[in-house]
């Protein structure tokens, strides 16, 4: 399964049918019918057997959700309301073409706004609110626009999958994207001990899929992986930029959600170092993610979380590397041999 | 008990590295309780059987605030974020210590005109003449803590930056060694990571699925000049938490501790914080739910590298949990 497939489904939290249905196939075609299943929250939970019970249990996390739109009215002028799903700036929204729906009911909208010839200076000055916002799929009055877009229907980003420069991609949903394509390389990876894929649902809207599949998996360590916000670019002093992409996935020792167990946090930089996959520490604390619900599901247990730093994330254009997302890969199974030799 | 509280406030414990007090408390408990054990999150779980048919866990957190390594600057100075709750305005020329024995000054930097104090506006100095020196002292994500030693003032009172809540696992570690002949069973959890979030309660209550749940921890004393919050006064008892904004305490909770108060012939004070929360807030949420309660040491200036208790309200405090935990 390519990058580009993945960041191209559309799924919000709560409706992530789309990707659910690529990494369940994916995962019975590997492991079988009975090591893959679902929770009631609608996460894919793929467990591979220990060879070596003594090993510690192992599970990956990733989220399959991304953030996105929510239409919750329709104008009599045809333009649908909406509110965010998932942590939005508006001001990355202003004229981005989205799609209404999902599959065959979808329809393609764009979010219009004042032309800058028609707005007053303080207009001009401020970012405008959510609920100032609309979006336009051409519908000539309430009625249709309701009918194409009734209440509740997701808005998701339309913004193609671009490979660019030298090794960057921009595309939409790389959070947490770069996750799921890694863990559905890691259904192979080298590691005897008890080892969880679990692909998490709503995520982007307060760590809810992590929460009843870490309280269901209970293992005894935890890896998540994320796509992080890189603040690397114009003048932000060095302090500010958090991780810069290129440089390799980052190692976060604590976010607002979990602090990273101190002897796995090392233990990842140790086989990074060990086996030559580039890494660096995530230096800012800020957010949270997966590893938060995980780390304190039913007796609790020990998590660290591996991103790929995302520029523009949150937003129709985030930007990556694509060395940073395959070292992903590697770092992870570089701790899991580790995680072997004990 | 002062001497015990001296031992444990000048343990390094920031969230997420309790193991140094984990460690020392063991030591003094575990000839005294019939199990200990560790878990992920880096509790210390004691069980002691008693003639009773309850479990109570006990919770004492072990951690206090600090502040993390995020990056180092070129001249060597350390940029830092916050572990708990740290008081930017308390956080000004402060000695502070590492894990590995490495102190420095906690300083902030000049501020141009109209820009407001925040931890970003702090940083760490070392003594490191440059970037590559500091990065040979510590690394990213090293945490430090408010350094300044324990000291008495007064009769019967004593400042440490770490009362918060060592005050707090000095009192659980002297009800286990004063155990009534007939008691209930005690699950003595000493916590890690409250001052995140109550995070290492949540998952210690789910393991030890106790019966009843009670925390012990500081809380904020109102009776210094035009603080008006709190009726709770330092010295004047320990203090039965009726609520904050983590937990209502279990109005049967809240009697029995009361009686026991009563019984015990000591002071005690109703506390109602109408901020704040204790390990009380995650026991009271585990599995199917269970009653909660906290009892309070009254604390002065929460949250700073001086933190104030009164002893007194500690042996009186003692002496109520004794009777409280009677079969």
């Amino acid at each position: 399964m390519d990058l580009k497939t993945l960041c191209e489904l559309n799924a919000l939290g709560g409706r992530e049918e789309a990707v659910r249905k690529v990494v369940y196939d994916i995962c019975v075609d590997k492991l079988g019918k009975d090591a893959v299943s679902f929770d009631g929250m609608g996460s894919v939970i793929a467990m591979r057997k220990a060879k070596n019970t003594s090993l510690p249990r192992v599970m990956f996390a990733a989220h399959m959700d991304e953030i996105g739109l929510i239409a919750v009215s329709a104008g009599d002028d045809g333009l649908i309301n909406f509110r965010a799903a998932g942590s939005v700036d508006p001001r990355v929204l202003l004229s981005k073409r989205v799609m209404v729906g999902y599959g065959e009911d979808a329809v393609p909208g764009v979010i219009g706004y004042m032309p800058i010839h028609l707005q007053s200076s303080d207009e001009y000055h401020a970012a405008p609110t959510i609920e100032k916002l609309s979006v336009d799929i051409g519908a000539k009055d309430k009625a249709e626009a309701e009918s194409k877009a009734p209440k509740g229907t997701h808005i998701t980003f339309a913004t193609k999958y671009t490979e660019f420069g030298d090794g960057f991609v921009c595309a939409k949903a790389l959070d947490d994207r770069v996750g799921v394509y890694n863990m559905l390389r890691l259904l192979d990876a080298e590691y005897d001990g008890e080892l969880t894929l679990a692909f998490t649902s709503r995520e982007e809207v307060g760590l809810r899929g992590s929460k009843t599949a870490g309280f269901r998996v209970q293992p005894d360590i935890a890896i998540v992986l994320e796509g992080t916000t890189a603040n690397d670019l114009g003048d932000t002093e060095d302090r500010f930029k958090v991780c810069i992409p290129g440089q390799g996935p980052c190692v976060s020792f604590m976010d607002l959600s979990s602090i990273a167990d101190h002897e796995l946090f090392k233990l990842v930089l140790k086989a990074g170092q060990a086996e030559s996959v580039p890494h660096q520490i995530k230096k800012y604390v800020a957010g949270g993610n997966d590893a938060g619900a995980i780390q304190r599901a039913g007796a609790g247990c020990k998590t660290v979380v591996i991103s790929v730093p995302c520029r523009n994330i949150h937003s129709p254009s985030s930007v990556c590397s694509l060395q940073d997302v395959d070292n992903q890969y590697h770092l992870a199974q570089a701790t899991l041999k580790h995680l072997m030799k004990g | 008990m002062k001497d015990l509280l001296k031992q444990l406030t000048v343990l390094y414990g920031p969230s997420g590295r309790e193991h140094t007090v984990a460690d020392v408390i063991e030591s003094l408990v575990k000839d005294k309780v019939d199990s200990v054990r560790r878990d992920a999150l880096g509790n210390l779980i004691c069980e002691k059987k008693g003639t009773g048919a309850k479990r109570i866990m006990f919770a004492a957190h072990m951690d206090h605030i600090g502040l993390i390594v995020t990056h180092v600057e070129k001249e060597g100075w350390l940029r830092v974020s916050n572990v708990g709750g740290i008081n930017v305005n308390m956080s000004r020329a402060r000695r502070v210590k590492f894990m590995n024995g490495v102190q420095g000054v906690l300083y902030e930097q000049a501020l141009k005109a109209g820009e407001n104090s925040a931890l970003s506006t702090l940083f760490i100095d070392i003594g490191a003449k440059d970037e590559a020196e500091a990065l040979s002292m510590i690394e990213i994500g090293d945490i430090a803590v408010y350094a300044e030693p324990a000291f008495d003032v007064g009769k019967t009172r004593m400042v440490s930056p770490a009362m918060d809540n060592r005050s707090a696992c000095a009192l659980l570690i002297g009800l286990l060694s004063n155990l009534p002949e007939n008691h209930q069973s005690i699950v003595a959890v000493f916590t890690a990571q409250e001052e995140v979030g109550v995070r290492g309660a949540t998952v210690a209550a789910y393991s030890a699925q106790p019966d009843e749940g009670i925390a012990i921890d500081v809380t904020v004393a109102g009776d210094i000049p035009e603080l008006k919050l709190n009726a709770v006064k330092m010295g004047e008892g320990p203090a039965v938490k009726i609520k904050d904004t983590r937990s209502i305490s279990h109005p049967d909770v809240v009697k029995r501790m009361i009686d026991a108060a009563k019984r015990a012939g000591v002071p005690y004070q109703r506390e109602v914080l109408p901020y704040g929360g204790t390990d009380a807030g995650a026991m009271q949420l585990s599995r199917g739910g269970m009653p909660v309660g906290t009892l309070s040491i009254p604390c002065r200036y929460v949250h700073s590298a001086c933190e104030m208790i009164d002893l007194q309200d500690m042996e009186n405090g003692l002496k109520l949990l004794v009777e409280y935990i009677k079969a």
